[in-house]
């Protein structure tokens, strides 16, 4: 019924392993519900992989879970080899903060930062302050994306798919393993959507990030080394 | 490559630079509170430094012309020599109060001396007697001190007019208003007449004006030796001043003395009762409004906050997504309440300054001079923005809370 993808993953050590991951709702309660049923999925270093499924069938809950901003309900969840599901939440955001880049579907940037400050974000976090290294880091981050004159504008300032760009930049500021897309070009024009989806394919090769995207639009899907589908609950390709 | 911006406050640690950009980001939000601030903190350090500049001078007034304690002889009892339980019908009638000498002054004295808190003690023999020159008389209250030890319990070097504050043999200080009614200055003599026809003509080498014209007409210094002769106390004293370090504490004291020695032992604030409710009653009302006006800006603080909380869910659950402990968000909204109470006191210091400046200058005592000065004690100032800062921090503790308690995913969600 849930065929094994790891089979498939050949591309290196895997970063990420899901072992009968399952996730309920409510629990206790008359309306309790499981989104995922019992998911197993590896995705090997350096792997570019697109995640599609109909809305309501557990794919932002996978990649929540995934991202470690939620917890399974049961299930086994390895990033890098290690065990995430006995981590508390100090550790998990730890972790989170150094292994795993988010692109969400809204940038969601903070309006109250420059996009090079928004670039830095994620180092500073880390580091707990702001330093040469990671301004030249994010600098350099912004004019990959193309936007080499643009850091000192404030997102409410930039185009969305200039602020996607920021965003994907933001993503890739602590070296992340794992970097995580929830539709990245959901709502931008074909054209943008390409520019991004290409750019994110751009810094997988060249930093050697593992990509999970989600995505509706089959024929960015179809230029992803491998597609998984997840169908309520389920994964089935 | 051309840096792109380096703005100083990236150089800030994290939980700083949030704090700070949140802050300058709810621009309206911002201003708000810390105008609410900057009006509480004035309030409370203008309020204190008045009634604390007031009280000064009322004490100084008040109290400077007298002993913070007093202590005097029993007074003399009648006692009914029946049986207490025995029916009697009689009237008791209290006995007339003799001048009489205080037992083993000096050993009281030393253990006046040795009480803590107690600053200076001085003994002193005073009693009643007429001055006489040519055809007047008047009656005046004999004080005899030492004066090295008296003007440690009241400063009679200030209230000195003429002359110095020092008598020996004869020499005697009388104040303005009866060097006036006798028509006597500086070197003229002056007779004394006690109980018993015992007299002695004084020599005038001092006018003292203590501000209040009844001392000034009545009290005559000399020396304790002379006042033991003429008010048949020989080597003993009518009663013991004391100064002590806080007048707040005289009752203290007095009650302290009063158990170890059982004599009658009477603080400023028994015999100016009507005065200590008026201080105590400011405070209390000062007080008062201090706890309200600190529990409103506090108030202030935190709905702005909770607001805030509310507006910035986004930003940070995002913050969490990107690896931002709990700990750290808490930190950041503590640190805005302290960031807002800091600088607003600082700002409320200023204005309680100009506001101290304003009325000293608008609210003048009859005679002209200045009710109270704008000068603003550094350590209230001190106090006061320290207060403020904790207050914003303790303000912003119910809104940090939540705001780290944020779900990420709900908070993104929104």
């Amino acid at each position: 019924m849930t065929p094994d993808t790891t089979a498939t993953a050949d591309a290196g050590a895997p970063i990420l392993e899901l072992r009968g991951i399952r996730k309920s709702y409510g629990i206790g309660t008359p309306v309790e519900t499981e989104v995922l049923h019992g998911i197993d999925l590896t995705l090997g270093e350096h792997e570019f992989v697109a995640l599609t499924g109909p809305s309501g069938s557990g794919k932002s809950t996978l990649l929540n879970l995934i991202g470690l901003l939620e917890t399974p309900t049961q299930g086994a969840l390895r990033i890098a080899g290690d065990e995430t599901t006995v981590l508390d939440d100090a550790a998990l955001t730890r972790l989170r903060g150094r292994a795993i880049g988010f692109v969400f579907q809204f940038h969601h940037l903070l309006p109250a930062f420059s996009a090079l400050e928004n670039v830095m974000m994620p180092a500073i976090i880390h580091q707990g302050i702001a330093t040469d290294e990671a301004t030249a880091r994010a600098e350099e981050l912004l004019a990959a994306v193309g936007l080499a004159g643009a850091g000192h504008k404030k997102p409410g300032e930039l185009s969305g798919g200039m602020q996607q760009r920021v965003a994907i930049a933001r993503a890739l500021s602590t070296h992340p393993r794992l970097l995580l897309a929830d539709e990245p070009t959901g709502n931008l024009d074909t054209k943008t959507a390409d520019d991004i989806f290409e750019l994110m394919r751009h810094f997988n090769r060249e930093q050697g990030s593992a990509c999970l995207i989600v995505t509706h639009d089959p024929r960015l899907a179809a230029r992803c080394d491998r597609v998984i589908e997840l169908v309520d609950g389920r994964l089935t390709a | 490559m051309a840096r792109l911006i380096r703005p100083g406050p990236l150089h800030l640690p994290f939980e700083w630079l949030v704090a700070l950009r949140f802050l300058r980001e709810g621009r309206m939000q911002t201003f708000l509170i810390l105008a609410g601030v900057t009006g509480g903190v004035a309030v409370v350090i203008f309020l204190t430094q008045l009634i604390n500049q007031l009280q000064g001078t009322i004490i100084d007034k008040v109290l400077g012309s007298q002993a913070h304690v007093v202590i005097k002889p029993l007074d003399d009892l009648t006692r009914r020599a029946l049986p207490a339980d025995a029916p009697v019908a009689a009237t008791v009638q209290p006995r007339a109060q003799r001048l009489r000498p205080l037992d083993q002054w000096e050993a009281v004295a030393r253990l006046a001396e040795a009480t803590p808190n107690v600053v200076a003690v001085s003994p002193v023999a005073s009693g009643p007697a007429f001055a006489i020159r040519g055809g007047a008389n008047k009656s005046v209250a004999l004080i005899g001190m030492i004066p090295e030890q008296y003007r440690r319990v009241v400063k009679m070097d200030d209230y000195m007019t003429q002359g110095r504050f020092d008598v020996s043999g004869t020499n005697a200080l009388i104040g303005v208003d009866l060097a006036k009614d006798l028509g006597v200055g500086l070197g003229d003599k002056l007779r004394v007449l006690a109980a018993d026809g015992r007299d002695e003509t004084l020599t005038v080498t001092g006018l003292f004006d203590m501000g209040s014209r009844d001392i000034n007409r009545r009290w005559v210094f000399i020396t304790l030796k002379l006042a033991q002769t003429l008010l048949d106390l020989p080597g003993s004293v009518s009663n013991i001043d004391l100064t002590v370090t806080d007048i707040f504490v005289a009752d203290q004291v007095a009650a302290r003395l009063g158990n170890q020695t059982g004599l009658t032992v009477e603080s400023w604030m028994l015999t100016n009762s009507g005065l200590l409710t008026a201080l105590t009653n400011q405070s209390v009302s000062n007080n008062l409004i201090r706890t309200f006006v600190i529990l409103i800006v506090a108030l202030g603080i935190s709905s702005v906050l909770v607001v805030s909380v509310v507006q910035k869910q986004k930003e940070i659950g995002i913050l969490r997504a990107m690896g931002t402990s709990r700990q750290r968000i808490l930190t950041v909204f503590l640190l805005q309440g302290g960031i807002v109470g800091a600088i607003g006191s600082v700002a409320g210091t200023a204005l309680a300054f100009g506001l101290l400046h304003l009325f000293s200058h608008i609210y003048k005592a009859p005679d002209g001079s200045q009710l109270f000065s704008a000068q603003l004690d550094p350590m209230l100032a001190l106090a006061a923005c320290g207060l403020a800062t904790a207050v914003g921090v303790a303000a912003a503790a119910l809104p940090a809370r939540r705001a780290s308690r944020l779900d990420p995913v709900q908070a993104i969600r929104v």
